[in-house]
């Protein structure tokens, strides 16, 4: 025994070692489980790519083949307005949240969307239905795009807030000392000057919402048929990967395979915009 | 003329920035009433006993939602349960071992990507690969086998909260003030020991925090969860059985739900849900905001 190992150095040392491995050990698990999970999803899904999906409509229960085109053209309708809805008014509270910051009603504000963003997406899809669906009589893709949207707010309101922040308020003062009103300097200058951050925001913001069938089940609901009419129902590609995976019919998990690979893919490249935005459009100064 | 035009474009913008500001702070207000009127038929015609009521019968109007309200919480905490160990060492990993970097950023992106799959694809995942093998565990143990139930929901739950969690997490540990660590190190701490009596205990109040925001993310999880739970009303015996969470049944007799009581009924299973949500999400939150200070 060395002098050095009268408080069990050894032993501490042997602990370190075994914790660091444990670490190492758990964190390696976690990202063998995402390569695992994307192996499966794309090897299942890719084999079941065929161009019927993108190309017809679903075929009655028990015929073999179909795909999901009133679905990918349901989803990217849905979405879209969605965006078009959530965009404009979730950048206004982040100008807002940005341009008071450390009052208490703009931390109360920004509480609010915080608790927002963690309010079950189900429980939107209820509040929706009694404010729109319920009155209205019946289901509609509309409906189902203003779920989407309150859910894409909290989203694009942190980043904008956060991205108008790192803007140094000089930029601001020299423009507002030039005399532009403060509509336009925050149109011409603090915007420009943080698009990189406000975009990615809302890039997160359609990456959440793209996938998500809770708050669709009834508000667009579903429709075998293909539709452009946002007053209709509309089925989207998660909500038929729900009701294929469901069903006992292996040409329609086939189907509902397919479509999770074209959702999956998508979100991934929505997440690949969104890192290269954040690292070629970051603002500094 | 022009300018007079520019000061009311100003106003109108300020105007409205303020207005959205505001309805969107009062949004959950407008929920919570709008859900509270829409549910108040069923509130009167099932009183306290709805909470602790062990049959559901809506056939009857017999409404009683213990099983669910056992089964969101078995499978939540059991989730939570899982996960722990996994978020707390990719934490540590990303945010103390090796903060900066190439290969460490490659792995926070690649954990990342776990927040990109949607719910219903991990619903499906889990149908052809969790469930057969749970299914063959509980053929080893003698038990009806369907595969589904309150284990294999809680173990796809909990891969989808690791990413969650982790960034929580993460955070949190990566604000621990350096002066802390380097006073633990010169005193002949191991790396082990900093983390355990330094680090973990300073932050055990943002790690807690991470960890209710989870599991209020676990309690409201509906697409994946309603696919491999097995969608039993009854009380559960063990975890393998299947059960019924409060949002899966939202989401599959919604729909269905023939009488104004029971849809109603099932707006106050969304109620209550709103409600705990809501109220773990703010403490969390008001946790996460004094720490980080």
């Amino acid at each position: 025994m060395t002098p050095y190992d009268i408080q069990g150095l050894q032993g501490r040392r042997v602990k370190d070692r075994i914790f660091t491995s444990l670490v190492w050990g758990l964190t390696f698990s976690c990202l063998a489980v995402v390569f695992i999970i994307l192996f499966y999803i794309f090897e299942k899904g890719i084999g079941s790519l065929n161009w019927a999906i993108f190309s017809q409509n679903p075929k009655p229960v028990g015929e073999n083949g179909g795909g999901m085109l009133n679905a990918i053209v349901g989803s990217l309708m849905v979405v879209s307005i969605a965006a078009i809805l959530a965009i404009p008014v979730g950048v206004s509270v982040g100008i807002y949240l940005a341009e008071n910051r450390g009052r208490k009603l703009s931390d109360r504000i920004a509480l609010a969307v915080d608790v927002l963003q963690g309010i079950p997406s189900i429980v939107i899809g209820i509040v929706i239905y009694v404010w729109i669906v319920k009155p209205t009589g019946k289901f509609s893709s509309y409906s189902g795009s203003i779920a989407l949207a309150i859910m894409m707010l909290p989203p694009i309101i942190k980043n904008t807030e956060e991205t108008l922040i790192l803007i140094p308020t000089t930029l601001k003062e020299a423009s507002l000392a030039l005399g532009a009103s403060y509509f336009r300097t925050t149109m011409k200058v603090m915007l420009p000057a943080g698009i990189g951050g406000i975009f990615s925001g809302c890039i997160i913001g359609i990456a959440r919402i793209a996938g998500e069938v809770a708050p669709l089940l009834f508000t667009a609901f579903g429709n075998p048929a293909l539709n452009f009419n946002i007053l209709k129902p509309v089925d989207t590609i998660p909500k038929v990967i729900f009701t294929y995976a469901s069903s006992p019919y292996d040409d329609w998990h086939r189907i509902a395979w397919g479509g999770s690979v074209i959702l999956v893919s998508f979100i991934i490249l929505l997440n690949t915009i969104i890192k290269i935005f954040e690292s070629r459009w970051k603002v500094q100064f | 003329m022009k300018n007079r035009w520019r000061v009311l474009e100003n106003k109108i913008f300020v105007r409205w920035l303020s207005i959205v500001s505001i309805i969107t702070m009062i949004l959950l207000l407008v929920f919570f009433l709008t859900l509270l009127i829409s549910s108040w038929p069923a509130i009167k015609a099932n009183g306290f006993g709805f909470l602790w009521g062990k049959t559901w019968d809506p056939v009857a109007n017999h409404f009683g939602m213990l099983p669910f309200l056992v089964g969101t919480l078995i499978t939540s905490f059991l989730s939570l349960l899982i996960s722990a160990p996994f978020s707390i060492a990719a934490a540590l990993f990303l945010g103390e071992y090796y903060p900066k970097g190439l290969v460490p950023n490659i792995f926070r992106n690649v954990i990342e990507l776990l927040a990109a799959i949607p719910s219903v694809v991990y619903g499906f995942w889990g149908l052809y690969t969790v469930a057969p093998l749970v299914s063959k565990i509980e053929m080893k143990l003698h038990m009806p086998a369907p595969g589904v139930g309150i284990f294999t929901a809680s173990i796809v739950l909990s891969i989808m909260l690791i990413p969650y969690s982790v960034s929580l997490i993460r955070q949190v540990i990566s604000m621990t003030p350096t002066s802390l660590k380097e006073a633990a190190y010169a005193l002949g701490s191991t790396r082990a020991e900093v983390i355990t009596k330094v680090i973990i205990p300073t932050n055990i109040s943002g790690i807690s925090a991470g960890f209710l925001l989870s599991l209020g993310r676990a309690l409201g999880e509906t697409m994946a969860v309603t696919i491999l739970i097995g969608n039993s009303p009854e009380i559960p015996h063990n975890i393998f059985s299947p059960s019924y969470t409060m949002a899966s049944v939202i989401a599959n007799e919604f729909t269905e739900a023939v009488g104004n009581i029971y849809l109603s009924t099932l707006i106050e299973v969304g109620l209550l849900l709103f409600v705990v949500t809501t109220i773990i999400n703010i403490i969390g939150r008001m946790i996460i905001k004094k720490v980080s200070y």
